[in-house]
């Protein structure tokens, strides 16, 4: 049984009797989904963010850093992926990350895994696709995503690309870090709470902004409005999508329950992944930031081997699903 | 006492600033804060998550946009 049931049940109440709404009618629809889908997405944030977070308090980046020195590539590029999906990544800390690690000996391929995988496997819309579209999608976005990164990062690494990082990152010498102090489980669990309550602050106004424009399309734009023209058998729906993604940056909280409307309405699932992967992992203001440690030629490279995969996975489930 | 944030200025490191200064007044400590922006000085703290928060040359925070309350403990 689905364990949001009984909110369903609350929220009918709420819209048909206590708003007196006329059940059936396109207004009480839009409403309902409006409210349902809110509380449901905002309990899944609030637990899925503290759970991230909380495994997050075991990784700092100074064990990050002594996990990754000194491994084989490959099993490297799977540890980062790993390790990516559960450090979100402010990309203000991409340049200091990027130095630390390539300083202490991590291979290239193995930090771009971890560089990828941060931004693109997404705790929020981790939350959000397990709201809107069942465990299901969201488990095969984690996946999707941790391949990608893989793949990507081994690619990168195997292409010899040393040459193009900005010179003065081999010359930083680095202070040997400090040793992470123990934290108390207390501190832990405050940490992880702290943590929460300030990304379900900074992604609210988004999230219900998101669900509403969602909520209007759910009840007023016409069935199959998109199938014709974004449909699967247009080729270039995926690759545009990815190209509109790229400059929307951290908005995945308004995105994506406007995306999962639009698959209401004759989206692909598969070009929607690709789209709301390409708003994730690949950002215009980080690839600012990015410029600083990598040589142009670097950063075109990066961002074209994350968009194919990207693109190749929009193929993929737009093909199997 | 000399207090530095470390961060490459992005709105993280800005909060971080705000809420030492504001820690600072609240204990009525007369202190410099600088701002350190040059990512091979920050890269020598090694430090690799912004933004972090030095007081006499020692890290004593990093990765955490830590609030004034926490500030003040380490500020004793």
């Amino acid at each position: 049984m689905d364990i949001f049931y009984p909110l369903q049940i609350f929220v009918n109440w709420l819209v048909y009797s206590l708003f007196n709404l006329e059940q059936g009618s396109v207004i009480a629809g839009a409403i309902n989904f409006f409210i349902y889908d809110s509380i449901k997405i905002l309990i899944l944030l609030a637990v899925i963010i503290f759970a991230v977070s909380y495994v997050r308090t075991y990784l700092a980046p100074e064990k990050v850093k002594r996990l990754l020195s000194r491994r084989f590539e490959f099993l490297g590029n799977m540890i980062a992926s790993t390790i990516g999906i559960f450090t979100p990544f402010c990309s203000c800390s991409a340049v200091p990350l990027f130095i630390g690690l390539v300083e202490s000996g991590v291979p290239l391929g193995v930090t771009f895994s971890y560089l990828i995988a941060a931004p693109l496997i997404n705790e929020v819309a981790a939350a959000l696709l397990w709201g809107l579209f069942g465990w299901k999608i969201a488990l095969l976005y984690i996946a999707s995503g941790w391949i990608i990164s893989v793949i990507a990062g081994y690619i990168l690494g195997k292409m010899h690309l040393k040459k193009y990082v900005e010179d003065y990152v081999y010359k930083i010498k680095m202070k040997q870090g400090q040793k992470a102090q123990k934290k108390l489980q207390k501190e832990r669990i405050s940490e992880s709470l702290g943590e929460t309550k300030s990304i379900i602050r900074k992604v609210f106004l988004y999230l219900l902004i998101g669900i509403a424009i969602g909520a209007f399309i759910h009840g007023y734009a016409p069935e199959n409005l998109l199938a014709n023209i974004a449909g699967k058998g247009n080729w270039f729906a995926v690759p545009i999508a990815v190209l509109i993604g790229v400059p929307l940056y951290s908005n995945a909280a308004g995105m994506i329950p406007i995306v999962s409307s639009l698959i209401e309405k004759g989206l692909p699932l598969g070009t929607a992944l690709a789209f709301m992967m390409a708003v994730t992992a690949l950002s215009l203001p980080e690839a600012i930031i990015l410029r600083k440690v990598m040589k142009l030629k670097l950063l075109i490279i990066y961002f074209s081997i994350v968009a194919v995969g990207i693109m190749f996975t929009g193929y993929l489930f737009n093909w199997i699903l | 006492m000399k207090i530095k944030v470390l961060g490459s200025g992005c709105p993280n490191c800005k909060v971080l600033e705000a809420n030492t200064k504001k820690a600072l007044e609240g204990l009525k400590i007369k202190a410099d804060v600088e701002k350190v922006t040059d990512i091979a000085k920050i890269m020598e703290y090694g430090v690799m998550s912004t933004p972090a928060l030095v007081i006499n040359e020692k890290v004593v925070s990093s990765g955490r946009v830590l609030t004034s309350e926490e500030i003040k403990k380490f500020l004793k």
